[in-house]
């Protein structure tokens, strides 16, 4: 900490987009051995700013110095050659290459891929972030997705890592665990710039912090002496709607959803199989399941959703109906809704307009349909009823669903099903790298939901999020559920020790009673190193 | 410095129209250049290609005559590359089609009526549909690909028919010519004009045209064959089954090409014989991609192409060009459509260091 002359400084960056200008004159300033926060909403102009000192975007005015010297980016690779890594929110991973393969191919220099798998092994340990190289992306949780592209990065000796969201996908543990692993590279002298919405987060590990606002920098603060609630006032300009306190005394419903010792083979074979799992959810009640991503939360969903048949029709039943062998559009005509984890390529289809995404999730109950014609006016009336409950900001009135951003998108995702007023909603990551706002107003609608009678459950690895709206918690490990309790005789400590595994099988006596029946020892995943 | 490709953000719906356009009229410059090259006169050949075929009453038949077969293979085609389900054999499909049709006009050589031709027809579909379904079970059972086994059944069933003529169904007063008897006038399709060869074979293309035009635009069926091609998740999210859908597909595109075959059976060429296809099958893939796998788009590529095979004929005796031009034309058209689409929607860029040095 003794070299003084900034790491980086940008002076009056400034890029446009047409007639938007997305960054205005930012000026930034890193030093060595920071980590420094930037903050703003989505559409701040964060990722503008990134992309430039990245060398992804060149930018329309300003320049940037590097330990005092004015440099040109003109590329990420020149980014790279002076030493800034980036890390980015949505992965560039080749699915059916394995990990090494992965890093070897983003790697400037070309290099034997048993030295990359030799190096890649020495990093991850170095730091903490436990990886097979021999492994296929496919193969891997999201969680063991994000190590491989921070690896990929700390193989290239960076000076200044770029984070962006790093740990929306991540159990506290893991979250731990990668701060140990930034204050690692801090202590070495290295910056980090560290995007995020989670403002918990920035103030227990930033030291200093940009806050963006409509492409201008509003505020510069040191975080540690922030609270929450200012910082999320610097970065909206006004007070966030604080999310209302659940309501776990009065939801004492019938029971809607029984899911009853469901036993399902992956579809996917290096898939998680769920083994034994029952629960029960009652009308008026959010559950929340939590668990390290890759645990059977897909093979869940796809099982509650309809997506995959359940072996018996008795395995699932919803207000007393028996499911399991029902597809995924019969049970939407019993009232039942699903929000999938992916927003594009799952939920949406990219390419296509809102109104042709309305009918994916609404052909089988929304009266789309006359005679099997497809009713465009009714699918855009729906469209602006869904922009206008959910507060989906777009330009035209029916935008390809890539052209949204992922708040927006994810906003649209849920109102098109919350719309329906269905019965029983099942919701996965609901607000998985969305801004503080969009995120607040998905999880009151999901309350208000749940206040009006319907059946929530929310399967999210983030657990503040279940401690703020969840009436019970479960945990999901190894394809196998825990018992649920109620949020308040909870810990975050309790429920990170059973998405570690702790308390499953029988080697472990009358932690949980829940845990499946006979269950299988050796349910050990390589999980060593995380918590 | 690098060369990049990137997405233009305002190329719109216009651009899918451009690009046929444009590739057409960069084929016709191109083509004036190789002509001129061939010691002809451009302009003269260019006339003898593109204008001959369509300057008179019984050319425009003879158009419509070829671009009949090439229309529904290709609206059929584009069913199924719409749902990335790569049909890449409708020519064993077409074969199989004028085998089984023109099998029944051979069989009720001599005792038919007027039942025979529906049920010709009828026979074509069914045949070319079974025929496609074997790729598509395949695939659906197990995870074979389609595109080779489609396209190595085109050879089956080109033996096939090549046995068949030379054996059981050959004409007993053919002089031992490899070929079935000419069919009974039952068995032959009625003609639409007198003094041309077109049949109501076009009429029923046309039907096709509308129908697929309408089910992909309007009706579920068809924003399923979208979705599951574009987003193959989203698609089982919403509740349609990708294998299900690949029978579908393969089946109606089958059944198309079957029909197309029968029609040629028994509407222009009137009786079997090996060389029955001139790959009306193959070259329905290109007019599918020029019609931007679109049904109208189809039946316009699929007259442009006619045209390009009748010119081909015409340069042959007027010119004495070779055959093979035709061929050139084609593969120079798909070249272009390609160029175009590539260029339209994307922008190549040059990545230059410096700041605010690109636009």
């Amino acid at each position: 900490m003794a070299d003084r002359t900034p790491l980086l400084v940008a002076e009056a960056l400034t890029r446009r987009f047409g007639a938007l200008v997305a960054n205005d004159s930012v000026d930034l300033r890193i030093m060595p051995g920071e980590i420094h926060a930037l903050l703003g909403e989505n559409g701040a102009g964060k990722s503008t700013l990134v992309k430039m000192l990245y060398g992804l975007l060149v930018p329309d005015g300003g320049r940037i110095l590097w330990r005092g010297e004015p440099v040109t980016l003109a590329n990420p690779r020149a980014a790279r050659a002076l030493g800034i890594g980036m890390v980015f929110q949505h992965f560039s991973l080749f699915d059916a290459m394995t990990v090494a393969e992965n890093v070897g191919l983003a790697l400037d220099e070309a290099e034997p891929l048993r030295d990359v798998a030799e190096r890649l092994r020495e990093v991850s340990r170095a730091y903490g972030l436990p990886l097979e190289p021999g492994r296929e992306v496919w193969r891997l949780s999201v969680g063991e997705r994000q190590r491989i592209e921070i690896v990929r990065c700390l193989m290239q000796d960076p000076h200044l890592l770029i984070l962006d969201e790093p740990t929306s996908v991540l159990t506290p543990q893991e979250t731990e665990g990668l701060f140990e692993t930034l204050r690692t590279l801090r202590d070495e002298g290295r910056a980090v710039l560290y995007i995020s919405h989670k403002l918990d987060e920035v103030r227990q590990l930033c030291e200093a912090a940009t806050i963006l606002r409509q492409g201008k920098v509003v505020e510069r603060c040191d975080p540690r002496g922030q609270t929450a609630a200012s910082l999320a006032r610097m970065m909206v300009g006004s007070q966030i709607a604080e999310v209302r306190l659940s309501h776990a005394a009065e939801a004492t419903g019938p029971v809607r959803l029984r899911v009853d010792n469901l036993n399902m083979p992956s579809e996917d074979p290096q898939g998680t199989s769920l083994k034994g799992v029952s629960l029960e959810l009652a009308a008026g009640e959010v559950l929340g399941i939590a668990g390290v991503a890759g645990n059977g939360q897909d093979e869940l969903f796809a099982a509650l959703s309809g997506e995959v048949l359940a072996p018996r029709a008795a395995d699932l039943t919803l207000d007393g109906t028996p499911i399991g062998r029902e597809g995924i559009n019969r049970r939407r005509r019993r009232s039942a809704a699903f929000v999938p984890e992916e927003r594009l390529g799952h939920a949406a289809a990219p390419r296509m307009a809102l109104s042709e995404n309305a009918l994916v999730a609404g052909h089988a109950a929304n009266g789309f349909l006359r005679g099997g014609f497809i009713q465009r006016d009714r699918m855009l009336n729906w469209v602006d009823a869904v922009t206008h409950a959910f507060d989906v900001r777009k330009g035209p009135r029916d935008p390809e669903a890539r052209d949204l951003s992922g708040g927006n998108l994810q906003k649209f995702v849920v109102g098109r099903e919350m719309l329906r007023k269905p019965r029983l909603l099942v919701v996965s990551q609901p607000t998985w790298g969305v801004d503080a706002g969009a995120a607040s107003l998905i999880r009151q609608a999901l309350l208000d939901l749940a206040r009006d009678g319907a059946s929530v459950l929310v399967i999210s690895q983030d657990l503040d999020e279940l401690f703020q709206i969840a009436d019970r918690i479960a945990v999901i490990f190894n394809g196998r559920l825990s018992d649920a309790q109620p949020t308040r005789e909870m810990t975050r400590e309790a429920v990170g020790l059973l998405m570690g595994g702790e308390g499953f099988g029988p080697a472990t006596p009358g932690a949980t009673p829940g845990a499946a029946p006979g269950a299988a020892p050796g349910q050990a995943r390589d999980k060593e190193g995380v918590a | 410095m690098a060369l990049v490709l990137e997405r233009r953000p305002e190329a719109g719906k216009w651009a899918l129209l451009l690009s046929p356009l444009l590739a057409v009229v960069l084929t016709l410059v191109s083509s004036l250049v190789i002509f001129w090259m061939l010691g002809q006169d451009p302009l003269r050949a260019l006339q003898v290609y593109f204008l001959l075929p369509v300057s008179d009453a019984w050319g425009l038949q003879e158009v419509m005559v070829k671009a009949t077969p090439l229309v529904l293979i290709a609206t059929g085609l584009a069913l199924c590359f719409r749902s990335n389900n790569w049909n890449i054999g409708a020519e064993g499909q077409f074969l199989i089609g004028a085998i089984c049709g023109g099998g029944v006009a051979v069989w009720t050589h001599g005792w038919g009526g007027p039942w025979v031709l529906p049920l010709m027809l009828a026979a074509g579909a069914l045949g070319g549909m079974a025929y496609a379904l074997i790729p598509a079970v395949l695939k659906v059972k197990l995870r074979v690909n389609e595109i080779l086994v489609s396209l190595m059944l085109v050879y089956v069933a080109d033996l096939l028919l090549d046995w068949l003529v030379r054996g059981p169904w050959r004409d007993p007063f053919g002089f031992n010519m490899p070929q079935t008897v000419t069919f009974a006038p039952e068995a032959t399709l009625p003609l639409l004009f007198q003094g041309g060869r077109m049949n109501l074979g076009s009429v029923i293309a046309l039907v096709v045209v509308v129908a697929a035009a309408v089910v992909m635009a309007r009706t579920l069926k068809g924003f399923e064959i979208r979705l599951v091609g574009q987003a193959p998740r989203a698609a089982r999210f919403a509740g349609f089954s990708d294998a299900r859908l690949t029978l579908t597909v393969f089946a109606v595109s089958g059944a198309l090409a079957g029909l197309a075959g029968v029609l040629e059976a028994a509407g222009t060429v009137r009786q079997l014989l090996p060389g029955f296809s001139v790959g009306y099958g193959f070259t329905a893939i290109i007019v599918a991609f020029l019609g931007r796998l679109n049904p109208v788009g189809c039946l316009i590529a699929g007259i442009f192409i006619a045209i390009t095979f009748i010119g081909g004929e015409n340069a042959q005796i007027v010119l004495r060009l070779p055959r093979d031009m035709t061929l050139v034309f084609q593969g120079m058209l798909l070249f272009y459509i390609l160029a175009c689409d590539t260029l339209i929607l994307y922008r190549v860029r040059r990545r230059v260091p410096g700041v605010g040095a690109q636009a």
